[in-house]
């Protein structure tokens, strides 16, 4: 296994009214390709910032930030939107599809920022809407979806581009149980049968259950780490 | 590639409303602009087929027009005596020695007195204007005190329709004949005999001198030479050029009044484009952080939102045009200013009126969309997301 996210003492403060309020203390961290983690924590504890600096949305104030081998700290703004357009996909709690295109059109929006031809984006798209059972939906906009299918469009988007790891902030947040579990079997099913490295944050522990490895955020620390048992042997 | 048409397209319909109220200020303005635009095209088409090509009108140098204009005797005998004047159906010179003269008219109905141009023509005069045609009764002849009106002056001026006198000078006139001359400046004048008229109006000297060239292409000698002449202080013009330049001033200040007009007008346009932005922008804060969170840029974003304003400018631009392609329907009836003269012309569009209009659209959907779109780029990633 080669470690696919890399961060030494990485540290992120918020100026709020001429305060400096510590975000991020000394976090050093280090994922694995294929890992399925879990960050949780209270709310205001840092877990999404973490989140948002291992996607490349936001900017540590100091410390090493490696994901797939590229210092991205060290990227200036274009290079960095290029790099997350090709390294990672994004899971929102309230699914941010664009609601003037339709399920397929969302689907195929980050491919128009590759190479690949029209053709091509139609086959990555398809294939994307097949993994997540919405094939049939692929002309719906997202208003005529439920809340359980808008978010599998949203994670056949983040899927579609191939990407290095996939980033989620609360997927289940706005769910009901029933979709919210359907979610989770599908994100479960990415990581062992495609070996997608999955980063979610959730308050769910339902969620946090589907996830190998949960980390502990409080007060912007690290403080535990509890590792499951993988079972794809037995799959 | 940048952020897909679709998104910009869908985004103005599904606004419907907003963007129509948008587009429909805009097409006010571009409205208004394209009017006036048409209102000087019409006036310069009127005034250039006024001339013909193949026609000089001499008239005396600096003049400008007509009626400034004095050419005596013995010099419009000079120029009628030149080799190159062509020679008409039965031989005779096809030359006319004119005068023009200003006389203020009472209008049927209302009374309100207008200027009407009193043109005295030689008998060669009326076939030196082909796209002159007599309409009803017949033509003046010559050494009478016989006239024929314009169609549009005889319905507008007591006096003037067939068959009736009217007083200009010391004389009395009979109306004898109604001539169109289609969208021409000679569609408001008034003919008669040119030695008759001078007499009448204690003239002794001609406004003009008009001839054909047998040959249209020998017109820069004959120039040369009739302006060097020194027994003439006179200037040579193509028919054209000369009624070209008679719309100068008129359509000049038509153009500036209606720049002047549109650009006021259009800054509310431009507040109310900018307003909408604002909105958009503000509505879909949450869906700028997701396209940014997904790699496109913020030059992207900058492009997408200026599109857009560009496109809803671009359908206030359109409407405008279809507004004021209505009005083609419509004459007016004006005075030019540089001859003093009625004149009767219609709005016309054109191609350089829709490129006009469509510019000025663009201009202000860009005006009104350049700030809105440059704080959708400036959103930072993680606020914008945190607005959903």
């Amino acid at each position: 296994m080669t470690a696919v996210v890399e961060i030494e003492h990485l540290s992120k403060a918020y100026q709020r009214g001429g305060q400096v309020v510590p975000v991020l203390q000394d976090i050093t961290l280090t994922l694995q390709t294929g890992d399925f983690v879990a960050l949780m924590g209270p709310s205001g504890s840092g877990k999404s910032t973490l989140l948002n600096l291992i996607a490349g949305i936001d900017a540590p104030d100091s410390g090493l930030l490696r994901v797939a081998g590229v210092d991205i700290t060290g990227l200036r703004e274009s290079e960095l939107a290029q790099w997350r357009a090709e390294h990672v996909g994004f899971i929102f709690q309230f699914y941010n599809l664009m609601p003037v295109l339709t399920a397929y059109e969302n689907v195929e929006l980050p491919l128009t920022l590759t190479h690949l031809s029209r053709r091509q984006r139609c086959e990555h798209a398809r294939l994307a809407l097949d993994l997540v059972n919405l094939s049939d939906r692929a002309d719906h906009y997202p208003s005529q979806l439920s809340g359980g299918q808008q978010q599998r469009v949203a994670i056949a988007r983040a899927l579609v581009t191939d990407p290095t790891i996939i980033v989620a902030d609360e997927p289940t947040g706005d769910l009901d149980r029933v979709s919210a579990r359907e979610i989770l079997d599908l994100l479960e099913s990415l990581n062992d049968s495609l070996r997608r490295t999955i980063i979610m944050v959730t308050h769910d522990q339902a969620a946090a259950e589907c996830a190998h490895i949960v980390r502990h955020l409080e007060k912007g620390v690290l403080t535990d780490k509890i590792e499951y048992p993988r079972e794809r042997a037995q799959a | 590639m940048g952020i897909p048409y679709s998104y910009i397209v869908r985004n103005l319909w599904v606004r419907k409303i907003t963007t129509l109220l948008t587009a429909g200020g805009m097409a006010l303005v571009v409205f208004v602009f394209a009017a006036v635009l048409m209102l000087s095209e019409g006036l310069k088409k009127t005034l250039v087929a006024t001339g013909s090509p193949e026609n000089v009108v001499i008239i005396r140098r600096s003049a400008e027009t007509e009626v400034q204009s004095s050419v005596y005797r013995d010099q419009a005998s000079l120029v009628a005596s030149i080799p190159e004047i062509a020679n008409g159906p039965g031989g005779a010179r096809m030359v006319s020695r004119e005068v023009l003269v200003l006389m203020v008219l009472p209008k049927r109905g209302t009374g309100s007195p207008s200027n009407v141009t009193i043109r005295g023509l030689s008998e060669m005069g009326p076939a030196l204007r082909p796209q002159v045609r007599l309409v009803e009764g017949r033509m003046f002849r010559p050494g009478t005190s016989e006239i024929i009106a314009g169609t549009k002056i005889a319905e507008g001026f007591q006096g003037a329709g067939l068959g009736e006198t009217i007083k200009l000078g010391i004389q009395e006139w009979k109306v004898v004949g109604l001539f169109d001359a289609g969208k021409t400046g000679f569609a408001s004048e008034i003919w008669g005999d040119a030695d008759q008229m001078m007499q009448a109006f204690r003239r002794d000297s001609y406004s003009s001198v008009i001839f054909r060239l047998s040959d249209p292409g020998s017109f820069a000698r004959v120039k040369e030479r009739l302006e060097d002449d020194r027994r003439l202080t006179v200037e040579a013009e193509r028919e054209p050029q000369f009624y070209a330049r008679q719309s100068e001033l008129m359509a000049n200040f038509l153009n500036v009044l209606g720049t002047i007009l549109s650009t006021i007008f259009s800054i509310g346009a431009i507040i109310g484009a900018m307003i909408t932005m604002y909105a958009a922008v503000a509505n879909r804060t949450a869906e700028i952080g997701t396209l940014r969170a997904l790699g496109f840029r913020r030059h992207d974003i900058l492009t997408a939102f200026l599109a857009e304003s560009l496109l809803l400018s671009l359908l206030g631009g359109a409407l405008g045009l279809v507004m004021a392609s209505f009005m083609q329907a419509f004459t007016v009836s004006t005075m030019n200013w540089q001859t003093f003269a009625e004149l009767a012309f219609s709005f016309t569009m054109n191609a350089g009126v829709v490129v006009q209009g469509l510019l000025f659209a663009l201009i202000m959907g860009l005006a009104g969309g350049f700030l809105p779109a440059v704080r959708a780029a400036r959103l930072d990633i993680v606020d914008a997301l945190r607005a959903s």
